[in-house]
């Protein structure tokens, strides 16, 4: 099962996912990246049927660098989730949704505010502080509620993260080796060594 | 020798005209006037109200002026109806971006979906082009305030201050020599689109919101008594 967690702070947010690709009960290889970034400033996590999410996501990917370059400004991370929402949501009513779950990691260049939003297979959308999908949810979000503050710095949030990971390791049966993990801020995206 | 080539909207002449497009365009300057200023504070924009008869009723509001999103407005010159169909349009366009982005259709592109339609009856036959300008005016997080103007062969254009329909080779004059190099207020545009129109709009932000403004009746008179352009006859009523 994929975990993803996500955590916003004063002015970037942190993503993180577990980097294996499981079929049936076999580890098949680790380093796979759930994770596209769909602007400069707009990266997506997605978990679930494991086509269904490189499929779902690389779409909205290429839709959204379209409207780039289309219009030559680009969409924010509101209009971003929105949009996937939008697209999952009418997928979930046709002869076969995608199962996806997904984490959208943003900042917005226009209001200077970092946003993560929470979508489900469902198509449920929540703008939240930080978030979990998967069985890690459950050991994480317990740790973030407890220190998780909004004004938290890019290496609080890495510590923080780092703690987060801790506790999934510690606490689930299953191993969770290697986690890959992202930093959403106003410079854009880029990979953190946690 | 132009006959020849009048008759559909999407044949070239020899000199490289359409002239159904031209003719179209011919029939928006003499249609009554509309104009836009753009502020650094805002924008207004203003119609002339053209009284047909005394006997038309004039409590129904304007017709010239529509709203056609939350952080947009256009003026009309040319043919109402057909105007009717574009304001539509644009309006449904506008509503779809909102359903799929949750977010205001920026001004440029609302102007572009709806001269794609325009343009698109200079090209395919059977039908004759849309016989209408618009002058919008809008504001979106990307640009700011804007003001474009749009004519039937699809153009568009930005502007700092516009006109369409008849007089506007005069209209344009007066802007030109009254509208300031480094920008003019909201209230001074308003004094200046007042000394020409009397239907009339506005579009500005109050507390980071958009706030739309259609004048009424009672409004346009404050309007014109601050600016001492009422008539004796006028105040007389």
């Amino acid at each position: 099962m994929d975990t993803l967690v996500g955590i916003t702070g004063k002015d970037f947010v942190i993503t993180a996912f577990d980097s294996k690709a499981v079929a049936s009960i076999t580890l098949m290889k680790t380093g796979e990246d759930k994770s596209r970034e769909l602007n400069s400033h707009a990266l997506m996590l997605f978990s679930g049927e494991p086509g269904d999410g490189v499929h779902f996501s690389e779409y909205i990917e290429r839709n959204i660098k379209l409207y780039g370059i289309r219009h030559g400004i680009e969409l924010s991370p509101k209009a971003v989730a929105s949009f996937a929402r939008r697209e999952l949501a009418d997928s979930l009513r046709s002869r076969k949704p995608y199962a996806v779950n997904l984490l959208i990691a943003g900042y917005d260049v226009k209001t200077d505010k970092p946003s993560l939003y929470w979508i489900d297979h469902l198509a449920s959308s929540v703008d939240v502080p930080f978030a979990a999908h998967g069985y890690g949810g459950y050991y994480c979000l317990s740790v973030l509620d407890r220190y998780h503050r909004q004004d938290i710095t890019e290496e609080e949030g890495i510590k923080l993260m780092q703690k987060c990971i801790q506790e999934i390791r510690s606490r689930m049966i299953m191993s969770m080796p290697d986690f890959i993990a992202k930093i959403v801020n106003k410079d854009g995206i880029r990979l953190v060594q946690l | 020798m132009s006959r020849r080539y009048d008759a559909r909207t999407t044949i070239f002449s020899p000199e490289g005209r359409l002239y159904q497009v031209e003719y179209a365009m011919e029939a928006i300057s003499h249609a009554s006037t509309a104009l836009g200023i753009l502020a650094k504070d805002g924008l207004v924009i203003a119609a002339e109200k053209k009284v047909a008869s005394k006997l038309l009723d004039e409590t129904k509001g304007g017709e010239k002026i529509y709203i056609i999103n939350d952080n947009m407005i256009c003026g009309v010159a040319g043919i109402t109806s057909d105007a009717n169909i574009l304001i539509n349009y644009v309006q449904t366009a506008a509503q779809q971006y909102l359903y799929t982005y949750n977010e205001d259709m920026p001004c440029e592109q609302l102007v572009q979906r709806l001269c794609d339609l325009k343009q698109g009856y200079t090209q395919y036959g059977g039908l004759r082009p849309f016989g209408v300008s618009f002058i919008y005016g809008g504001w979106d997080e990307h640009y700011g305030f804007q003001l474009y103007h749009s004519d039937p062969s699809g153009n568009y254009s930005g502007w700092k201050a516009t006109c369409i329909g008849a007089n506007t080779a005069s209209a344009q004059g007066i802007l030109r020599q009254e509208y300031k190099e480094d920008g003019v207020t909201l209230q001074e545009a308003k004094n200046l689109a007042i000394k020409v129109l009397i239907e009339f709009a506005t579009l500005e932000l109050v507390n980071g919101k958009v706030v739309r403004r259609m004048f009424n009746q009672t409004e346009i008179e404050t309007l014109l008594k601050e600016n001492n352009l009422l008539t004796k006859t006028e105040e007389a009523k």
